[in-house]
């Protein structure tokens, strides 16, 4: 019950005014419109990498939230209270990681249908990236929470967590973007997306554990 | 002088930091010597003894040293998370050291492998750089080196930084095997490997016994550099105790 408690909470906050939920969106908005700046208004080129740009821009976006994902916390103390507190430490960071992609992730998969159509993707396209967001976000989401948690008592940790999160993001884009492939070329999409789950189900094993772990260290 | 801190040493250790560090002084010549020894054969046989490749010609040279400082990035990172469990298990103050100073280390042998690479696939393939599975992995695991090495600067107090890149080193540990054949997966364009094949290595004896020696002088270079690099950090610590006692005035 107060898992859900600390979920609200956390959603809320990231919605309520000082929050970063708005910003991710338009952040995301802007990075898909400045792609064909630099590519160039070629739309046949933009339909065929859009998927990709989007995937980039989800990536980064998702990246914003992360440095204020437990420093918050550590700063006004809530996160004394939750390492004191009987809930598991480990479900706490798995409920935070939950909440960051409710508040974070799940508002750009809503934008995605109006940056897919300046990239000029048709309706196909647009529902097989939602599928691969829908289904990869939450893996960023929890490698994130690693990231925020072993830096979670750094003064300027925001690129650190780049630096360390991105690398490991990596099968989460290929599996994403192989998977929006084959289906442009006609394949299957099953294989691709089932191992894009994989990967976020791993991590949702991992991550928190080793979330909990750093949290505990930084004490 | 060192006598007065190591009675500071509350926690129980296996291997007495002090004493680690008069092994180390004592040994160090010897295996400094071999290390030179087995350079000097190696490349030896590797740049005159050795034939050239039918195909590849002289270039094939670039072999003996590409592929010991790529095997040894992939050890150095396994010797860090070794190192990680150590730190995070038993807290032995030795194990964050070896961590600590293991990491440059590896960074160094993988930008070796990378740049030898390039090199190499200039004339092979044409490009400097071509995005196969296997550079593509080693240049994520340089990434994923410098970001614990940005990481271990980031804190300030030497335990708890070991401990906090002890866990994300293990976290990396995880993620290799995945990124490792998601990429495999994505494009490969590497030849496969040839010497560490269950059926036997595939590539000649004549070729075989100049990389497997020049294999070994790496090994010794990385046992050489990492030994006294950690008994670098051991002095440096020391001396961060000293400096801080003195900031705090003796009593």
């Amino acid at each position: 019950m107060s898992l859900l408690a600390l979920y609200v909470r956390d959603v809320r906050l990231a919605w309520a005014a000082g929050g970063g939920g708005p910003v991710g969106v338009i952040f995301y908005l802007a990075v898909t419109a400045v792609a064909p700046f630099a590519v160039g208004p070629d739309l046949p080129l933009l339909t065929r990498i859009g998927p990709a740009l989007l995937w980039i821009a989800v990536l980064l976006a998702l990246l914003l939230g992360l440095e204020r994902l437990f420093q918050a916390d550590q700063e006004d103390g809530t996160l004394d209270l939750l390492r004191l507190g009987d809930t598991p430490l480990e479900l706490v960071v798995l409920m935070k990681a939950a909440a960051h992609w409710t508040a974070a992730a799940l508002p750009l998969l809503a934008a995605t249908p109006f940056a897919a159509l300046l990239l000029n993707l048709d309706g196909a396209a647009i529902l097989v990236t939602l599928a691969t967001f829908l289904v990869g976000t939450p893996a960023l989401a929890l490698v994130g929470a690693v990231g925020a948690a072993v830096a979670v008592s750094l003064r300027r940790a925001g690129v650190l967590i780049a630096i360390l999160v991105l690398p490991l993001s990596v099968p989460v884009v290929i599996f994403g973007v192989s998977a929006i492939e084959a289906a442009g070329a006609g394949r299957a999409v099953g294989p691709s997306l089932a191992l894009l789950g994989a990967v976020t189900l791993v991590a949702a094993v991992v991550a928190p554990l080793a979330a909990a772990a750093a949290l505990r260290e930084s004490e | 002088m060192s006598t007065t801190l190591r009675t500071d040493l509350v926690r129980p250790s296996i291997i007495n930091p002090g004493r680690f560090g008069a092994l180390v002084d004592r040994y160090m010549p010897f295996l400094a010597a071999l290390t030179a020894l087995a350079f000097a054969v190696g490349l030896y046989l590797a740049l005159w003894a050795s034939p050239e490749d039918y195909q590849q010609g002289a270039t094939v040279r670039i072999m003996y040293v590409h592929v010991p400082a790529a095997w040894l990035a992939l050890f150095t990172y396994m010797v860090m998370a070794s190192a990680a469990l150590g730190t995070l298990v038993w807290r032995h103050p030795l194990a964050d050291v070896a961590g600590k100073t293991a990491a440059p280390i590896g960074a160094v042998f993988t930008a070796i492998s990378l740049a030898s690479g390039s090199i190499w696939g200039k004339p092979m393939w044409g490009a400097w750089w071509v995005w196969d599975a296997r550079l593509t992995s080693m240049l994520i695991l340089l990434f994923m080196y410098l970001g614990l090495i940005a990481l271990w600067r980031a804190i300030d107090d030497p335990g708890r930084a070991a401990r906090v890149t002890g866990i994300a080193t293990l976290v990396g540990v995880i993620n290799i095997p995945i990124i490792k054949f998601s990429v495999d997966w994505w494009n490969t364009l590497h030849q496969g490997a040839s010497v560490m094949r269950f059926d036997g290595p595939t590539i000649h004896p004549s070729m075989l016994v100049p990389l497997l020696v020049m294999a070994l002088a790496f090994m010794l270079l990385f046992a050489t550099v990492h030994l006294s690099a950690m008994r670098t950090e051991l002095i440096r610590r020391r001396a961060r105790t000293v400096r801080l006692r003195t900031a705090r005035g003796t009593r």
